[in-house]
């Protein structure tokens, strides 16, 4: 990590370097992966793997739908004063075959998007607490300057 | 499994805003539909309760608060969670009793009184509930909703106007339904014209969240012999899990199984296939259908899990009038959660209630014609789901 003020709102669940990624892990016995990532016992019911490999997530994938947020969530949802409406995209990772929700970058709106979009992943911060900026993942059109 | 229960009763408290103690509104439907089924609270041999998480213990534990409510009686007890399942699956276990000759008669209730604005979850930093994180991330339930409705759209060409169909198609429905917290008959424009709340969907596509109870008496088929009554047979009840690798995108995680090295499985799909082959009934054998429209997109999303029609057709279900009473297969004909809003223990069993008064011919102006068979559906958080069939 490079930035002392700088952190991951969601602790080891993603890298927080250039070239950002998800990290998931892999069922060592039949191959599946996981996100949040899995170190106990598989959850493939034809599987009894207890062994599992940690490695990152592919950091592109295509859009398999969107929405946006358009109301201010609950708490733990950390909102702007006044709340600035954000899109959201499910990511179908190729590899994986899973799809990972998160924020669209902001800027982004619905109105850009469309399924079967690349995007890749990026970080960005999800809100400030303490003079920190706590990041998240969020996805971003490959085309996004 | 083989073997019919009856539906002996049912009762409801009206849907609301009404801010009281959920218990209120679970003796209220419990004393109806005692009365509907003709016995007394004392000849309850099992109580079986749907807990509702956010009214503190009296919630988790509501088998027990409802009974002493309605006055300790030494019935035997069961509480069952399953979220917007939780109704069904406390009927499953009043069924199990029933079935195993463990008992003649059970009451089985839920009822919940729920805050304003979206369902949160629990405080703290507790990144292990993913009902947290997806909260943290800004995901609400109406943000599941519109991706499902979203990829409708672009799969197979449904448009917002079809969403807004099914909600005007609902609210004219339930404007009929004494037990409705929405009864007027919304327009195409005052959809349209409602604020987006995530897109595509709509304020007006979105069910509300609200108060309410429901109960239903449950005997053996024997007991409904005996006392010459003619009960509508509980002919299945599916609360099935998914199978991995589950494909959709279930509420509240924020990822899919890996279908990597596992074979990908439509969890809602299965749901009904489960109580079909319970019942030795399919689709075609249907009157009505009340299903779980969260959002009004997901009404559609339903009409190809339950096989009234193949994936991809549901618009074109819809658009020939199929779906509306008087038409070949009415779909919520209650009104469904757009007029009345969610209260999730209580959900399963209130479309069990309009199930039981459909069968009975006892639905006033929103009866379906010479009604014989009836299926519920629903589904909510954590893999948890649930269809019920009920039949003449």
């Amino acid at each position: 990590m490079s930035d002392p003020q700088q952190h991951a709102v969601l602790e080891g669940w993603y890298t927080l370097g250039p070239q950002p990624h998800l990290i998931g892990s892999r069922c060592l016995s039949c191959g599946s992966y996981f996100f949040p990532r899995l170190s106990t016992f598989c959850r493939n019911p034809l599987c009894e793997g207890e062994r599992f490999e940690e490695l990152p997530l592919s950091r592109t994938g295509r859009i398999w739908s969107y929405t946006n947020a358009c109301y201010q969530p609950p708490p733990p949802y950390v909102s702007p004063q006044p709340f600035v409406p954000f899109a959201i995209a499910a990511v179908e990772l190729e590899r994986e075959r899973m799809i990972v929700l998160g924020q669209v970058v902001a800027g982004v709106q619905v109105e850009r998007l469309k399924i079967g979009m690349p995007v890749e992943l990026v970080l960005e911060t999800l809100y400030r607490e303490g003079g920190q900026d706590k990041l998240v993942w969020k996805w971003q059109p490959v085309d996004q300057p | 499994m083989s073997g019919e229960v009856a539906v002996l009763g049912v009762g409801m408290h009206p849907w609301g805003k009404w801010g009281r103690n959920f218990i209120e509104y679970g003796v209220h439907a419990a004393r109806a539909a005692l009365k509907d089924a003709g016995i007394e609270w004392r000849d309850v041999q099992f109580i079986s309760g749907a807990a509702t998480m956010r009214c503190g213990y009296p919630g988790y534990i509501a088998g027990a608060s409802f009974a002493q409510a309605l006055g300790w009686q030494g019935a035997e007890v069961n509480t069952s969670y399953a979220a917007c399942a939780s109704g069904a699956q406390a009927l499953a276990a009043a069924r199990a009793k029933i079935l195993a000759g463990g008992c003649e008669l059970a009451l089985v209730l839920g009822a919940d009184t729920t805050p304003k604005g979206f369902l949160a979850p629990a405080a703290g930093y507790r990144p292990d509930d993913p009902d947290w994180v997806r909260f943290l991330l800004g995901i609400t339930n109406p943000t599941y909703f519109a991706l499902y409705a979203r990829r409708r759209m672009d799969l197979y060409g449904a448009t917002v106007e079809d969403f807004t169909a099914v909600k005007v198609k609902n609210a004219a429905h339930g404007a009929a339904n004494p037990n409705a917290r929405y009864r007027k008959r919304f327009t195409r424009e005052e959809v349209l014209e409602s604020a987006l709340v995530a897109d595509p969907l709509r304020l007006l596509h979105v069910c509300a969240t609200s108060d309410g109870g429901a109960a239903v008496v449950l005997s053996s088929v024997e007991y409904a012999r005996r006392h010459n009554r003619k009960a509508p047979r509980i002919a299945g009840i599916s609360t099935v899990t998914p199978r991995f690798a589950s494909s959709e995108v279930e509420m509240p995680d924020i990822a899919t199984d890996s279908a990597a090295a596992a074979q990908s499985h439509s969890f809602r799909a299965s749901i009904a296939e489960h109580a079909y082959a319970e019942a030795g009934l399919g689709p075609e054998d249907l009157s009505l259908a009340e299903v779980y429209d969260l959002a009004a997109s997901m009404e559609l999303d339903w009409y190809e899990y339950l096989g009234l029609c193949r994936a991809g057709a549901a618009e074109e279900l819809l658009r020939s009038g199929a779906t509306r009473i008087g038409g070949r297969i009415p779909v919520n004909p209650s009104g469904g959660l757009a007029c009345f809003g969610e209260a999730v223990p209580a959900q399963a069993l209130a479309q069990v209630c309009e199930l039981a008064w459909q069968l009975r011919g006892q639905a006033g102006e929103r009866q379906v014609a010479d009604a014989k068979v009836a299926i519920s559906a629903n589904q909510g958080l954590f893999g948890h789901g649930s269809a019920v069939i009920l039949k003449r």
